[in-house]
């Protein structure tokens, strides 16, 4: 495991590698995040492993990935499309373009395609407030959206 | 740098003047220019700037930290965004100046997982600063007296971090949710160390504060507020984006200004703001009227208002964070019955049980989130009656079962 801060080091004790730092346990969230970046999801032998490697119980590892809803305990898409449904982008036609995603997915908000490619959710606001119908595309912000323009969006990821 | 224009944050100023301008003045000397400022707080809560970062500097402690909260969650809002995108320096600036005048050498910015793709920007300008020693000081003797470093964390998706306690505890690595208070941040804060939280935009005003000095940034805005506020402007309007105004600007005003026909209402402060109806569009923004964080929100005629109240009571229900009771109980009883009233199904006599419900939360609810939540609600329904019919029948059902 790669420290997650240059304040980080890694030190073996009784054969086991852990993270130390002044203050070990604020590096949870980092770690949790990292981990749902790069699986798409924290596991619970992941949970099992973090809490370890912190010295706390992985029920608070559960409690933290719980509470944050970009942490998930289930596998997401490759790619994550997430459809701002705020008042100003419902003012400017936001559900047409989830439901335009649901068709070109061919699945609702909330779910993921069965290729593990997509998982389309709806949001509240990201900020985009004045380039409305706008999504968030992993981690790209990306406004001025029309029904029109999903397929291309998914073309585009498919080729990433 | 896009030049953009207005009376405070995006009027002219050289990179990191005003932090070297601090240091040749003594700490006590920057708090003190900070406080005859007037400044308070842009997240919207408008507390006192100076006494904030007075109380921490007052309290005896080993460390202290400096925390800005870019979580940026309040629907409608932008303004942050694009502080951090266009003028990052002037926000770390405000950081190290308030880090020099309390004594703290150490910055967290908690920005919110939604703006992740600003990173790089952000990571680049604080390498900049780290390699040029912009945030550090040396006596004559050539040994370091202060040096400020600012390291990045990210939210995850959770609107209530933006609540200062809420976001201690996600930066400590727990759970987002609030704690009581007091004991205040100032004392206790993160890891327990006295710890000050400010807006974005508070630490981008602070550098132009100490340069040109708290008279003239008192000259602008109002005698209650002083100096200026984003606002971040959407809905049914020409020109959406964000605006730097004076305190004391009228929603008449803004509307002209972003070309906004035919409105019928203004959602000021996002889903914990209130509504304001037409007749009184000659309002301020301003902490003594309407107070907010900057979120301005343009309804036309043609735009239900009650569809608007249910939509900001959505998103609480999906946001409580559930610890306390009020809140996660008063929210889905409030959105029952919006959605009653959206279908005539009303009675008066229930709307007056949600009212006081209403009123309870408000005053019950442990942290901001609930005491505002059930606030657009509240001015919907007290200032849009023609936009909903009471059902005539007298309603068996009852808000509360007991
Ligand atoms: C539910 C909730 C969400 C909040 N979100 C934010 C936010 O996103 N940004 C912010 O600066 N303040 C937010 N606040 C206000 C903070 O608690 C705190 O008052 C503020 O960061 C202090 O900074 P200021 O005095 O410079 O405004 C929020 C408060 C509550 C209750
Ligand atoms: S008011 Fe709501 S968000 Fe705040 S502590 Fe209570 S349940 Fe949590
Ligand atoms: S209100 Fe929708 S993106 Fe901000």
């Amino acid at each position: 495991m790669k420290p997650v801060c240059a304040a980080e080091k890694i030190i073996e004790k009784n054969g086991r590698k852990i993270v130390v730092c002044d203050d070990t346990r604020s590096r949870l969230l980092p770690i949790l995040q990292d981990r749902q970046d790069r699986r798409g999801y924290i596991s619970d032998k992941d949970m099992q492993n973090i809490a370890d490697l912190l010295g706390i119980h992985p029920v608070e590892v559960y409690s933290v990935v719980t509470f944050y809803s970009f942490l998930s305990t289930e596998k997401k898409g490759k790619h994550v499309i997430r459809v701002s449904n705020c008042i100003s982008n419902v003012m400017k036609g936001s559900e047409k373009v989830v439901r335009a995603f649901e068709k070109a997915l061919k699945i609702k908000a909330g779910e993921t395609t069965g290729d593990r490619q997509f998982t389309l959710e709806r949001t509240g606001c990201i900020g985009m407030c004045d380039k409305a119908p706008a999504i968030m595309v992993d981690t790209e912000l990306v406004g001025n959206v029309k029904p029109g323009m999903v397929k291309k969006i998914i073309g585009d990821l498919r080729k990433r | 740098m896009p030049r953009r224009q207005g009376p405070v944050i995006f009027s002219g100023i050289e990179r990191y003047a005003a932090f070297k301008k601090a240091l040749e003045m003594d700490r006590s000397a920057v708090l003190g220019e900070v406080k005859d400022s007037n400044i308070r707080g842009r997240g919207g809560a408008g507390f006192p700037v100076g006494l904030k970062w007075g109380l921490a500097a007052s309290v005896q402690a080993e460390k202290r930290f400096v925390v800005c909260n870019a979580d940026e969650g309040e629907p409608g809002t932008f303004k942050d965004k694009l502080l951090l995108t266009e003028y990052p320096a002037l926000v770390f600036e405000g950081m190290a100046i308030a880090g020099f005048a309390i004594g703290a050498n150490k910055g967290f910015l908690y920005l919110r997982g939604e703006y992740r793709g600003l990173i790089p920007v952000l990571e680049k300008e604080l390498s900049e600063i780290r390699k040029e020693g912009a945030f550090s000081k040396k006596d004559i003797t050539g040994k370091k007296a202060f040096d400020f470093d600012i390291e990045i964390r990210l939210g995850s998706g959770a609107y209530v971090c933006g609540e200062e306690t809420a976001l201690i505890e996600s930066l400590e690595g727990n759970r987002g949710e609030p704690r009581n208070r007091p004991p205040f941040p100032v004392n206790t804060g993160f890891l327990g160390y006295p710890t000050i939280v400010n807006n974005v935009e508070t630490f981008a005003a602070v550098p132009h504060i100490i340069l040109k000095g708290a008279g003239w940034f008192k000259s602008i805005g109002t005698e209650i507020s002083s100096g200026s506020k984003l606002i971040s402007v959407s809905g049914d309007c020409e020109k959406p984006g964000v605006y730097e105004v004076p305190f004391g600007i009228t929603l008449r005003e803004i509307l002209k200004m972003t070309g906004a026909g035919d409105t019928k209402a203004v959602q000021v402060g996002g889903a914990s703001g209130t509504c304001v109806p037409k007749r009184e569009f000659s309002r301020k923004i301003a902490f003594e009227d309407l107070s907010t964080g900057g979120s301005v929100i343009i309804f036309s005629r043609k735009r239900n208002m009650l569809e608007a109240a249910e939509n900001f009571l959505r998103f609480f229900e999906e946001e409580s964070c559930g610890q306390c009771t009020p809140c996660r109980e008063g929210v889905p009883v409030l959105l029952e019955g919006v959605e009653k009233l959206r279908k005539g199904e009303c009675s008066g006599k229930y709307l007056d049980d949600l009212l006081s419900l209403a009123e309870t939360m408000q005053c019950a609810s442990k942290c901001g989130l609930g005491q505002s939540a059930p606030n657009a609600f509240v001015s919907i329904v007290e200032k849009f009656k023609n936009e909903y019919k009471l059902s005539k029948k007298r309603g068996k059902e009852r808000v509360f079962n007991g």
